[in-house]
């Protein structure tokens, strides 16, 4: 079984953001990771490849040099190999995607998979935009897959439930937060992934056409108040949800 | 050119609420322009007189496509069929809800039509002709405005987010003839897991009832439940990214990243200390309520009002008030 992993480099989603000039992230200090989503479409690729007993996991990145370091990270979590498409950021996803697609058109593989969607632009576009471009059934926002023969049955999460859905194989699938927790690399995985291939070559990817503004932090709250100390504070929370936030 | 396409949802025969938010910002976006509002349903046979309903919010022309085998989401059928309606006229704009179905469809379509996609705006605004398109990024850490350099500009809107105002137009419905058939369609849906039906998503509820670890464990969420109860059927739970790695809730209700960003009229975070991906991911609600024994907790710093105290002793509590309030 051969399955393709996207994944992206962005910032530590922990870390407290600092805007550069109205228009970027400033990247300086800051920790770089792999986008918690496509980790979690990582592992879904290995404990694929486990059950199966055997197969290839290739890593494939779209982004700057720097994203190298991601994919190592993906080798010794336990990827065969990785690919890294250089290209500047850009937010309109469909560059992404058809740089992907142009990549992948010949990748015969089984699974295509990806996060459903990246910590840093928050789009949740580019896995089902591949989808399209590559002519391959997609689900999104998958919790968990099990592969049946030629097909697979993911469990999809939605408004007020979850949706089974079928697919055939080849598809794409962009997995979410469920049965998937990421592993840690071992010290061996680090040491191998060295040694494993990374291929680095410039990305296929066309001009933007989605022109970015600017970047702003989110509004500032109104200070607060502390309404009083324990269950006696409650009439009067009451009175002022009701009467000052207008909210009940 | 000046026309805008607004994306109705149905589910069990009703529309969604979201889909009076989407066309309510597209009559908004078609004024500014000088054009008109068309809305577009999928849906089974008699979604039609359905979606007749969206005259009252501002739409001009109802377009409806029926077909039995869109009495639920289908990928494949919805995005052939959506396409072929975007393709047919020369849209400024087509608005897509940012709930499931959207998120999934939108960027089908946008790949089908080589067309650039903005998801999950929170604001729309005209300037000189173009559509500025204000959008959360980083989980909400930061807000970025944009614009789409092409036509149609395909974008979906953050449900909870635009309010649905009625500004009646004639809203003339014109049934289309489905031209996809299942037979073609890839993705089958097999079955539909309900959660526990009665309560909205946490994505798209009015009001959110959010518990932590300060709630010690799972066996205690009864309080939450219990104070939800009492505020009636827009209300939902939430939790956050703690409690759903330690298994005790469902991811369905996280909030933050790996989880859900939201915007609810009212958000009551119950033993929440306040990491900065759930503080991104819920500080956008109008009305920010913290319940914590910490009086340092940084929850406090986003809340517009706090109750330094044991959640189990300000619950119970909060739960009888709100019951007496809405008159139970």
């Amino acid at each position: 079984m051969k399955i393709v992993t996207c994944i992206k480099r962005v910032p530590d989603t922990e870390a407290r953001l600092k805007i550069a000039a109205g228009r970027d992230i400033d990247a300086a200090g800051l920790k770089f990771i792999i986008s918690p989503y496509d980790e979690f479409a990582v592992e879904a690729a290995l404990q694929l490849r486990e059950a199966k007993g055997g197969g290839e996991v290739i890593v494939v990145s779209v982004g700057e040099a720097a994203a190298a370091e991601q994919l190592r990270a993906a080798l010794a979590l336990g990827a065969d190999r990785a690919v890294l498409l250089e290209a500047p950021p850009t937010l309109d996803g469909l560059v992404t995607a058809r740089a992907l697609a142009a990549e992948l058109k010949d990748a015969n593989a089984d699974l295509y998979l990806f996060g459903m969607k990246a910590a840093d632009d928050d789009q949740q576009q580019v896995g089902p935009m591949v989808a399209e471009l590559l002519g391959l059934p997609c689900v999104t926002v998958v919790a968990e897959l099990e592969l049946g023969d030629g097909k697979i049955l993911c469990h999809r999460e939605v408004e007020g439930g979850i949706e089974v859905v079928e697919a055939p194989l080849p598809a794409v699938v962009t997995i979410t937060k469920g049965k998937y927790e990421p592993r840690y690399p071992s010290l061996k995985g680090i040491m191998a992934a060295k040694k494993k291939p990374l291929e680095e070559k410039e990305a296929a990817a066309g001009p933007s056409r989605v022109r970015l503004l600017d970047l702003s932090h989110p509004p500032e709250r109104p200070p607060g108040k502390v309404v009083g100390q324990g269950a006696d504070a409650v009439p009067e929370l009451l009175r002022l949800l009701r009467e000052e936030a207008k909210a009940l | 050119m000046a026309n805008v396409l607004a994306l109705a949802e149905q589910r069990d025969g009703k529309l969604k609420k979201v889909s009076e938010e989407v066309v309510s910002a597209a009559r908004t976006l078609a004024d500014a322009l000088g054009g008109r509002v068309e809305a577009l349903v999928l849906g089974p046979a008699g979604v039609a007189d359905v979606a007749a309903g969206l005259a009252r919010f501002g739409a001009d022309r109802i377009w409806a496509v029926e077909h039995d085998a869109f009495a639920k989401y289908e990928p494949d059928g919805f995005a052939q069929a959506v396409s072929e309606r975007v393709r047919a006229d020369d849209y400024f704009a087509v608005l897509f809800p940012a709930d499931s179905l959207g998120k999934d469809l939108a960027p089908r379509v946008a790949a089908r039509l080589d067309l650039p996609l903005a998801t999950d705006a929170t604001a729309l605004s005209v300037a000189d002709g173009e559509l500025i398109i204000t959008r959360p990024v980083y989980a909400g850490r930061a807000f970025a405005r944009v614009v789409l350099e092409a036509t149609p500009r395909l974008v979906s809107l953050r449900p909870n987010v635009f309010r649905p105002e009625e500004r009646p137009r004639a809203g003339e419905v014109q049934r289309l003839e489905a031209t996809t058939s299942p037979e073609q369609w890839r993705v089958r849906m097999r079955e539909l897991v309900a959660a526990s039906a009665a309560r909205p998503d946490v994505g798209e509820a009015s009001i959110i009832v959010s518990g932590g670890r300060g709630l010690q464990s799972p066996e205690h969420w009864h309080l939450l439940e219990a104070l939800c109860e009492a505020m009636g059927p827009q209300c939902t739970l939430g939790a956050s990214r703690a409690v759903v790695d330690a298994g005790w809730r469902p991811h369905a209700e996280q909030v933050g990243q790996t989880g859900k960003t939201v915007q609810p009229q009212l958000y009551i975070a119950v033993g929440i200390s306040g990491a900065m991906q759930h503080l991104a991911g819920m500080r956008s609600a109008k009305t920010i309520v913290a319940i914590n024994k910490d009086p340092d907790a940084p929850i406090f710093k986003v809340a517009d009002y706090g109750i330094v105290g044991d959640a189990f002793e300000v619950l119970p509590r909060l739960t009888e008030e709100v019951r007496k309030l809405r008159g139970q």
